[in-house]
């Protein structure tokens, strides 16, 4: 395994583990998120790259081991409290509110904040990302299609203004043109200056745009390298990319 | 015109004891919504309510101050036994539901039934085996239309309930708890990873259901002169069958169901054996699940079994 | 820590003031400082005690102290469990059976009512443990068999033996009859439902005077008799024996209870069970896989209403007498409580749930209205001590250890 991870980390996990229940589910795993980067973590189903981002929210908290952000241990603390560091997650699934409004789902991505002026520029700032929400302010949440669903969670993810994003399959169950979209809009929000972690079932595209990336199997971390070096590998290539 | 006053009448009643069903049954469907849990000593809470009401009332009187002001005295009466049963709602929240969130669900509903009777048995350990009565001061004053009677009374605790519904509804709402609450109640854990505090979140439906059911226990006790420990256990499980009736976890079908409930009974106790009208209640229930299996305004659906 | 749970401490003592002082002080105009302040003290007693208990817990004497006892008492458990099966069961069945010779009658009065409820238990256990489906209106079966045994003896003489096959049907029926609403309907739902249609039973047989004399009750209905060879007068002949006596009572129970374990037993590993468990786990799925769904409900509620009918039709020959209010909603709550307290779906957990929650509360009779109370915080209590229940079913467990097994696996390939 490659140590020499990107340097000047936001985000380090050094040997973390978390269980449900019983099923030991990360068993050990350390990685880093540079400032300003791109970073990836793909691998098989099961692998637990949806659990690793949940620990890193405090939702299922780590066990064992620590978890930095931007130097801060964050592993002892509560998911409202680590949001309101300025960590944010897209989740699985999209987990929008169905039952409040697109603008009401945006609003509660700002929960944390207090400025309005800040949060009325911002709300423009993602409708001009996604023209679509716009229109369906006023629409249910639950009755937008998936694709406009997954553009209000990454907007509202946006919303809370966040030092570091993470995106769990952003690209799930969407059409190819909108999957090259949300990928556009993401390297665009990386460019603005927000840090990403991206967990991905599309390894050829989530590896292509990434700086570094990560390989999951089974709870463990067993390749990390650069995204270009990955997207080389033999091994790589015949498990996640299919060739 | 000896109908049309029979028919005010019995619509003036009818409003009345749906304010009261309502009230009550806002209780179960925000616990419900936000924790998936028939909060069953919510009966209990609204019987609770009424002792405080009967107590700080009765204290208020003997110190004459009812006389002297009655509208403050109304205030104090009503926000005491409020906030009292939203300590005790808290309380039970954090002792009896808190630890089994992850627990299954039966587990949780039978600590909610343990809780239930814990209370019920503890009023009537601490306040007595009979009935109470609440001094009567809403008095017997009041107005003529189309040749029924309508007191004071009734117009007061109707305007109230009415009040308070339109308060919940604009707290859910418009305002940051209230969005936070309903968003708790949509996903939890989206809702945590958003930075809402949950556990504050849950708390707060602890505070608000049970000090709504307070009130109507209050209201019951003037309205009907008497408290009784055990008053709270058939206005509870109508009131719950209100809630499911209108779609439970959902606020305004609460609304909807207790005002039905309340219609359905005093229009059976008008015309029909008075002895059979506790029956109504069920008797709707069964029949608008039957052909409604997720209630009037449908069930909030809540796929994540916690 | 400690800073924290003495934090704790000083907010319940603070909840516990203001909820306490005024309910407990204020019965009358003045406020009883005695009363409300005894009631406090006690109950912030209580709460320092555990306070101190959780400091406790958290040192290393503590620690080991609990680790030997664990230690000890698995090794009891091991030597227990030794003994072969047919040994330890035989040895139970012999226990049982001397039990009337030892005991007074008020004991083998408790022990018929535990039986009792061992079988609404095992009969509620098939409707709520096995098929999933929440029934708060159990205890209307009960009064079902209880009425229908009453009714027809009084009015048709008919002997209990024969009553019961009636009781049956009809239990079973009105398990149909409340079922069958209810089909569509998920979870919650069914819960106030049930409620609901408990309720009616129960308003039926208080209303309804001239069938049932409403609230009085009825009265005077025949014990059960056996027939049975006696050899008195030198040759064989039968006599018809009525079973007045607690203990003959309680053979029968004894031997309905253990027909009703032994029913559920292999209604658990039968195909039937294990259509109702997937079910229970999830409805659309063992519909999609042909599971006839609509009608093993349907079979559950109905069974369920079977034994019920029949603890009921026996309840009421006990005691010549029956009346609405032994039906009561709380009724249902302990017979509830008797499954999920014991392990859902667990027989010796049923069994354990109905000892504790039955002749437990007989021990305090004397304390009888401190006793509901204690009932109900005992309830609570328990269920967030051990949410699970006291012997959680063996089906759960092996579910549960199953799954982790291939996570293992699945992790170390
Ligand atoms: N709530 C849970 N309870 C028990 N086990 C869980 C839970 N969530 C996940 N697991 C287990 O933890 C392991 C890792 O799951 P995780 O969701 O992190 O995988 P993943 O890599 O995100 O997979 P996918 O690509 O399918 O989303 C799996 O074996 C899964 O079964
Ligand atoms: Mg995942």
């Amino acid at each position: 395994m490659n140590e020499n991870g990107p340097a000047k980390a936001v985000l380090q996990l050094n040997e973390v583990h978390t269980y449900y229940g019983r099923i030991h589910a990360l068993k050990g795993i350390s990685c880093r998120i540079p400032s300003g980067g791109i970073v990836c973590l793909i691998g098989a189903n099961g692998a637990g790259k949806s659990t690793t981002l949940m620990t890193i929210c405090g939702v299922q908290p780590a066990a064992k081991g620590e978890i930095l952000f931007e130097g801060r241990p964050i592993h002892r603390m509560r998911p409202e409290q680590i949001a309101s560091l300025g960590i944010s997650q897209v989740p699985e699934g999209r987990q929008i509110f169905p039952l409040m409004t697109t603008l009401e789902n945006l609003e509660m991505g700002a929960y944390l904040r207090k400025d309005r002026d800040g949060i009325k520029r911002d709300l423009e700032k993602v409708y001009s990302l996604f023209p679509v929400l716009k229109e369906r302010r006023n629409q249910l949440g639950g009755t937008l299609s998936g694709g406009e669903q997954q553009m209000l969670a990454i907007a509202r993810a946006l919303m809370s203004r966040p030092r570091l994003l993470l995106l769990d399959e952003p690209s799930l169950g969407l059409a190819p043109l909108l999957v090259e979209r949300i990928f556009d809009t993401i390297q665009e929000i990386n460019r603005a200056g927000t840090p990403i972690f991206l967990v991905e079932q599309n390894a050829q595209m989530a590896l292509s745009i990434s700086g570094w990336g990560y390989v999951m199997e089974t709870g463990r971390i067993v390749l990390a390298d650069r995204a270009r070096a990955l997207l080389e590998d033999e091994q790589v290539k015949k498990a996640y990319l299919g060739e | 015109m000896e109908t049309q006053a029979f028919l005010v009448q019995q619509i003036v009643n009818a409003l009345f004891l749906g304010s009261i069903y309502a009230l009550i049954a806002l209780g179960y469907t925000m616990v419900y919504g936000i924790i998936q849990l028939i909060n069953f000593a919510h009966g209990e809470m609204f019987t609770a309510g009424s002792f405080i009401g009967l107590i700080v009332l009765g204290a208020l009187q003997r110190m004459g101050f009812v006389e002297s002001h009655f509208v403050l005295s109304m205030f104090v009466v009503f926000a005491m036994a409020m906030a009292y049963v939203a300590f005790l709602g808290v309380a039970i929240e954090h002792v009896a539901y808190k630890p089994l969130r992850r627990a299954s669900r039966l587990s949780a509903l039978l600590s909610a039934l343990g809780m239930s009777i814990f209370l019920s048995n503890g009023m009537m350990l601490s306040q007595g085996v009979s009935d109470r009565a609440y001094p009567p001061v809403l008095g017997t004053g009041g107005i003529h239309v189309l040749g029924a009677r309508i007191t004071y009374g009734q117009i007061f605790i109707v305007a109230f309930a009415v009040a308070l519904m339109v308060g919940l509804n604009l707290f859910v709402k418009k305002t940051k708890l209230g969005k936070a609450m309903r968003a708790t109640a949509q996903n939890r854990r989206m809702a945590g990873l958003l930075g809402i505090n949950i556990d504050k979140t849950i708390r707060t439906t602890f505070v608000i259901g049970p000090a709504l059911g307070a009130a109507a226990g209050v209201m019951v006790g003037m309205y009907y002169g008497s408290v009784r420990f055990d008053m709270g256990f058939i206005p509870g499980i109508k009131a719950f069958a209100a809630a499911v009736l209108g779609g439970i976890g959902n606020i305004t079908g609460a609304m909807v169901g207790g005002m039905l409930i309340g219609m359905v009974e005093v229009l059976w106790a008008a015309f029909l054996p008075s002895e059979w009208k506790d029956v109504t209640a069920f008797i709707v229930l069964i029949l608008v699940l039957y052909f409604r299996p997720t209630g009037i305004l449908g069930e909030r659906v809540i796929e994540e079994r916690v | 820590m400690v800073r924290r749970e003495i934090q704790r401490f000083c907010i319940y003592t603070l909840f516990l003031t203001i909820l306490v002082l005024p309910m407990v002080g204020m019965r009358g105009p003045e406020f009883e400082a005695r009363r409300a302040f005894t009631v406090l003290s006690v109950l912030v007693g209580v709460l320092l005690l555990t306070t101190v208990f959780r400091l406790l817990r958290e040192t290393s004497f503590y620690r080991n102290l609990g680790q030997r006892i664990r230690q000890r008492r698995d090794r009891a458990l091991g030597k227990i469990q030794v003994l072969p099966r047919p040994v330890a069961l035989g040895s139970l069945f012999f226990l049982l059976a001397l039990f009337p010779f030892a005991a007074n009658n008020y004991v083998i009065d408790v022990a018929i009512t535990v039986l009792i409820y061992v079988t609404l238990g095992l009969g509620l256990n098939v409707v709520v443990g096995l098929a999933g489906l929440l029934d708060l209106g159990y205890i209307a079966f009960y009064a079902v068999g209880a009425y229908t045994y009453s009714l027809l003896n009084l009015h048709y003489g008919i002997p209990f033996w024969f009553a019961l096959p009636f009781g049956v049907v009809i239990g079973s029926l009105c398990g149909c009859i409340i079922g069958y609403p209810t089909l569509k309907m998920r979870g919650d739902y069914l819960a106030i439902v049930t409620l609901g249609f408990g309720e009616i039973i129960r308003l039926v047989l208080n209303n309804w005077d001239n069938l049932t004399k409403g609230p009085n009750g009825l009265l005077g209905m025949d014990k059960p008799k056996l027939i049975l060879p006696s050899f008195s007068d030198g040759g064989l002949s039968w006599t018809v024996v009525p079973l007045k006596s607690l203990p003959s009572l309680y053979f029968v129970i004894l031997a309905v209870a253990l027909l009703t374990v032994i029913a559920v037993h292999r209604l658990n590993n039968s195909r039937i069970g294990r259509a109702w468990i997937a079910i229970r786990e999830d409805e659309t799925a063992a519909e999609l896989t042909g599971i006839p769904t609509t009608l093993l409900k349907l079979l559950a509620y109905a069974l369920g209403a079977v034994f019920a009918a029949v603890a009921g039709a026996f309840f009421a020959a006990k005691l010549s007498y029956t009346n609405p209010n032994f039906f009561v909603f709380l009724e249902s709550c302990v017979v509830l409580s008797i499954v999920v307290l014991g392990g859902m779906g667990s027989i010796p957990g049923i069994i354990l749930g109905a000892l504790a929650l039955i002749a437990i509360p007989e021990l305090f009779r004397e304390l009888a209205s401190y006793r509901m109370l204690a009932f109900g915080g005992a309830m609570t209590v328990m269920m967030v001590l051990k949410p699970e229940g006291f012997i959680p079913a063996t089906r759960r467990k092996r579910e549960l250890h199953e799954e982790e097994l291939e996570s293992e696996e699945a992790a170390d390939e």
